[in-house]
């Protein structure tokens, strides 16, 4: 087998899309991807696991290993030749190259965030602003249906820019996060428009 | 699929104390770069190809036989670490026996036709 010889790629029949979930641990996302996936989200915690046993030699034997990180992601088929990924980011900092990958040939992202622990989500924000060229909106994840904060407070205190969209959701809904994937996707297309930095990045 | 053979029967699958990358012969990249959401199919399944095979390759190359899934799917559901799911399966591209639907054909991630198409898809849901 010749090595370095290209893949085998054909027009595509089927095209795939993936967005990007983020936030910190515990804000809602794999709730967000169960309420829209038409598979049950696909729990990834052995394979990372296995993954990261060789190049994390204390990680061995340790029976907690299959906690130290979950990445979830789920499927939609929004028409007969078009899917839709929606992939879950793992919140630990020793993962972030693990963000490039997923990030990688994103159409767009929705960082969740939770109002009674902003911070834990500060790394996600900051990421897709500073270390990512894929468009995102912020979705403030109301877990009691309640919205505690005022929008614009929210919006302060993570310093979000004003472009960046900065929604509401329920993650337990699928109507809702139908909305927030949809303000997402929007958010994307404007940016196609332009066509200059973002697309040419987005599809190194 | 060269440079496996010897290892066949003692695995990652049947053997834990084999690292994963030695199915991969120690490459943690294959020829191309697969996209965790890239769809993966087959032209055909070929039994006497399939016996060739060591266990994961294997398991990659039935699943992706079965039903057109993504990268991250056949990882996950044949169990087998993304790294090396990603090496095995540019491998079996390569060799012509699987084919990948790029994800994005000619296009970027943020085509505007492209986005426009998954609007109206999400829209069945709001």
């Amino acid at each position: 087998m010749a090595s370095g010889s290209t893949l085998n790629r054909r027009p595509a029949r089927r095209t795939s899309v993936k967005l990007v979930i983020a936030g910190g641990f515990g804000v809602g996302k794999t709730t967000f991807v169960s309420a829209i996936s038409e598979i049950p989200p696909v729990n990834t915690d052995n394979w990372m696991t296995e993954a990261s046993r060789t190049v994390d030699p204390l990680a061995v034997g340790d029976a907690k290993t299959t906690t130290t990180v979950a990445m979830d992601f789920g499927r939609i088929t929004l028409a007969q030749d078009l899917v839709l990924y929606l992939f879950g980011t793992p919140g630990q900092a020793r993962f972030w190259p693990m963000w490039d990958d997923l990030s990688r040939g994103a159409s767009g992202a929705v960082v969740l965030v939770d109002t009674r622990r902003l911070a834990i989500s500060f790394p996600a924000v900051n990421y897709f602003d500073a270390d990512s060229d894929v468009p995102f909106v912020v979705a403030v994840n109301l877990f009691d249906g309640q919205q505690t904060h005022p929008l614009e407070e929210v919006r302060d205190a993570l310093r979000l820019s004003g472009e960046v969209p900065l929604i509401t959701c329920d993650a337990r809904d699928r109507r809702s996060v139908a909305g927030a994937l949809t303000a997402a996707v929007s958010h994307s297309l404007r940016h196609s428009g332009a066509g200059g930095r973002h697309g040419a990045l987005a599809a190194r | 699929m060269s440079g496996n053979g010897q290892l066949r029967g003692r695995t990652a699958a049947t053997n834990p104390w084999v690292r994963p990358y030695v199915l991969t012969s120690g490459r943690t990249r294959g020829a191309g770069e697969l996209l965790v959401h890239a769809l993966v199919s087959a032209p055909g399944y070929d039994p006497q190809f399939a016996a060739t095979l060591l266990p994961e390759a294997r398991a990659l190359y039935e699943r992706a036989c079965t039903s057109t899934e993504s990268v991250a799917e056949l990882s996950a559901h044949c169990g087998i670490p993304l790294g090396v799911t990603r090496v095995l399966l540019s491998d079996l591209c390569s060799a012509g026996r699987l084919l990948v639907d790029a994800p994005t054909a000619a296009a970027s991630p943020l085509d505007r036709n492209l986005l426009e198409r998954v609007l109206d898809g999400l829209r069945q849901y709001a």
